[in-house]
């Protein structure tokens, strides 16, 4: 039991240093103040580094960024002959690609986890989810073979049939040479799907059975609990694993770079070749020759960090609206 | 209106687990049953059994006969017709987070589906004020969360929520264990009104609850029925030893 301190006025307690603000050494000599400043460490040096980057990016473009200003984002031509250099395709074919990748992933990935998630039997999803996770480690210089080897020759065999029916469309036009946006969105596919399904399948399996049982304790049907109840519960969780899809998307530098053409043009078509801001980067930074090449690609990463923190940011304005639940009927 | 709950030689399993044995009961139409006993002692397991909620644990099984209305739940009736017959009540409220209020006392409507806009507005209001919520929430129904609601505020709406597809009984598993005095004071009036229209079984480990708003109650003990009578019989003068050592606080 604690002392009891019976105090005269007039008198001083016994034990003022009890009362006393505790110096920064005593607290942290308590513990909970040294973790609070590890943490802290940490969380800084994060955006020191995220600082740092984009300082240098920012200075070793300079001479780019003087010479072209905002035309380098909007103009077409990348000719380092002749010192003209504009990253348009490059954002072009990152942005297409990857949203492209996203829209055949999302449905493949989210099915996959409702199925791992809620149907199979216990065991039988784990198995799977552990394949389906080793996917995530296998190196991009491995998707990419896949994709020369698997992918472009079995489009190329069925790609005659398909534009006999769609090739209409302008997206499905032209002549398919194999390399192409759309090779290159379907790798960056396979790629992400392994994120999609394993972080959603765990945000699924963690909404709570009373969500569960309360839909079906209304007559709900196992796949009606699933698809107005557990999904809808899940969904910030989901849409945080298409994110970390996306992001890995705009990144990829090697897969894509094997199957997309490497041509620096805009075509409507995502039968096409292209390229992407990441593949050009890796591909022409060692043979660029003097001063302003080399500042145009390192302000090609610039264009990227911004291209990828723009389109978080949308994402997670996007997530808010969904979180703060002020549900509009 | 109501339905009687006739329950022949019930038996519910976790695993090898023997929970329920042997348990006959005659729920009576219109009327608030109370089941006390125990922690433990398998009253959540019973009412499960009703719905039929029980047998959805994978590992979980049943056997005997429950018949609503003279029908057998188990062998005549499919799993979710019988829970639209039978609403349910958990003892965390539970509404759905992401759906407004209005919604969330919706959701049984949607599932069967086939009413106009229109139409389920009016059964949501109904079911609203029935579940005596509808006074807080009217101005906020369509845009608030279900999850925005206080405790006591979120289980009058899972009440409104069961209520709105118009079930014959209503169960209550501990309905009022996680809310303040005022809301579970609030619950019990409910009850009240309700009998009206549905027949009610409440477990409860409250005995003044139990006192309160059932004609009926009925005491398990380690997974048996030992005694069900009038609530003024088992408090006052109950058959069984048990049960006395039970209500005197002798122990549980
Ligand atoms: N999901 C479950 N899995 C396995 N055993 C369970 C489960 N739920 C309850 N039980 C067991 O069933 C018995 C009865 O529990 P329950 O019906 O919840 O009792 P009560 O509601 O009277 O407190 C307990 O012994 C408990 O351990
Ligand atoms: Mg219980």
């Amino acid at each position: 039991m604690g002392n009891v301190v019976i105090s005269t006025p007039g008198m001083p307690l016994p034990s003022e240093k009890l009362f006393r603000k505790q110096t920064l050494v005593e607290r942290l000599r308590k513990g909970d103040e040294a973790v609070h400043l590890l943490t802290m460490a940490g969380g800084w040096s994060i955006i020191l580094i995220t600082g740092l980057l984009v300082h240098h990016l920012w200075v070793y473009s300079r001479i780019a960024r003087h010479q072209f200003g905002w035309h380098f984002l909007v103009t077409s031509t990348w000719d380092p002959v002749n010192g003209l250099f504009g990253a348009w395709p490059f954002v072009y074919g990152t942005v297409v690609t990857s949203l492209l990748a996203l829209i055949i992933a999302i449905p493949i990935g989210l099915g996959a986890a409702i199925f791992l998630a809620e149907l199979a039997p216990r065991s039988v999803s784990n198995a799977l989810t552990f394949l389906i996770e080793l996917l995530a480690a296998v190196p991009s210089v491995v998707y990419g073979l896949i994709g020369i080897f698997l992918l472009i020759p079995a489009l190329t065999a069925i790609m005659p049939t398909f534009q006999k029916f769609f090739g209409w469309i302008p997206i499905f036009s032209g002549t398919f040479y194999g390399v192409s946006y759309f090779s290159a969105s379907v790798i960056l596919a396979i790629m992400v799907v392994p994120f999609i399904v394993s972080i959603s399948r765990e945000v699924l399996l963690a909404v709570p059975i009373a969500q569960r049982e309360a839909m079906m304790a209304l007559g709900a049907t196992k796949w009606e609990v699933t698809w107005r109840t557990v999904v809808p519960y899940a969904r910030q969780g989901i849409m945080g694993s298409v994110f970390l899809a996306l992001a890995r998307a705009l990144g990829e530098t090697m897969a894509v770079t094997m199957v997309i053409g490497n041509v620096a043009q805009v075509s409507t078509s995502l039968m096409a070749p292209g390229y992407t801001i990441a593949a050009v980067i890796a591909n022409e930074f060692t043979e660029a020759t003097g001063d302003l090449y080399l500042h145009a690609l390192i302000e090609l990463g610039l264009v990227l960090f911004a291209v990828t923190m723009i389109i978080n940011a949308l994402a997670r304005l996007l997530m808010l609206s969904v979180r703060t639940g002020e549900v509009v009927s | 209106m109501g339905a009687a709950i006739e329950v022949n030689n019930l038996n519910a399993w976790y695993g090898s687990n023997h929970i329920l044995h042997n348990i006959g009961i005659s729920i009576p139409a219109n009327q608030a049953t109370a089941l006390i006993g125990p922690s433990g002692c398998g009253k959540s397991t019973f009412v499960r059994c009703l719905n039929r909620m029980h047998e959805t644990n994978p590992i979980a099984r049943v056997s005997g006969s429950v018949r609503l209305g003279g029908i057998d739940l188990y062998s005549d009736m499919e799993p979710v017709a019988v829970r639209r017959r039978i609403g349910m009540v958990f003892q965390r409220p539970n509404p759905f987070p992401t759906m407004s209020i209005f919604e969330n006392v919706a959701s049984g409507l949607r599932l069967s589906g086939g009413l106009r806009r229109r139409q389920m507005e009016e059964i949501c209001e109904r079911s609203l004020r029935r579940a005596a919520l509808w006074d807080e929430v009217k101005d906020i129904w369509k845009k608030r969360s279900g999850a925005s609601l206080s405790g006591g505020q979120q289980q009058r709406l899972c009440i409104a929520r069961a209520l709105a597809i118009d079930p014959e009984v209503l169960l209550m598993d501990e309905p009022a264990s996680a809310l303040d005095p005022i809301s579970t004071s609030k619950i019990e009036d409910l009850i009240f009104e309700l009998k009206a229209d549905y027949t009610i079984v409440i477990v409860t480990h409250n005995m003044q609850q139990a006192a309160r708003v059932a004609e009926m109650t009925g005491f398990f003990l380690n997974g048996y029925l030992v005694e069900f009578d009038a609530t003024t019989k088992i408090f006052t003068n109950p058959a069984d030893k048990r049960t006395e050592d039970y209500i005197t606080g002798r122990f549980g």
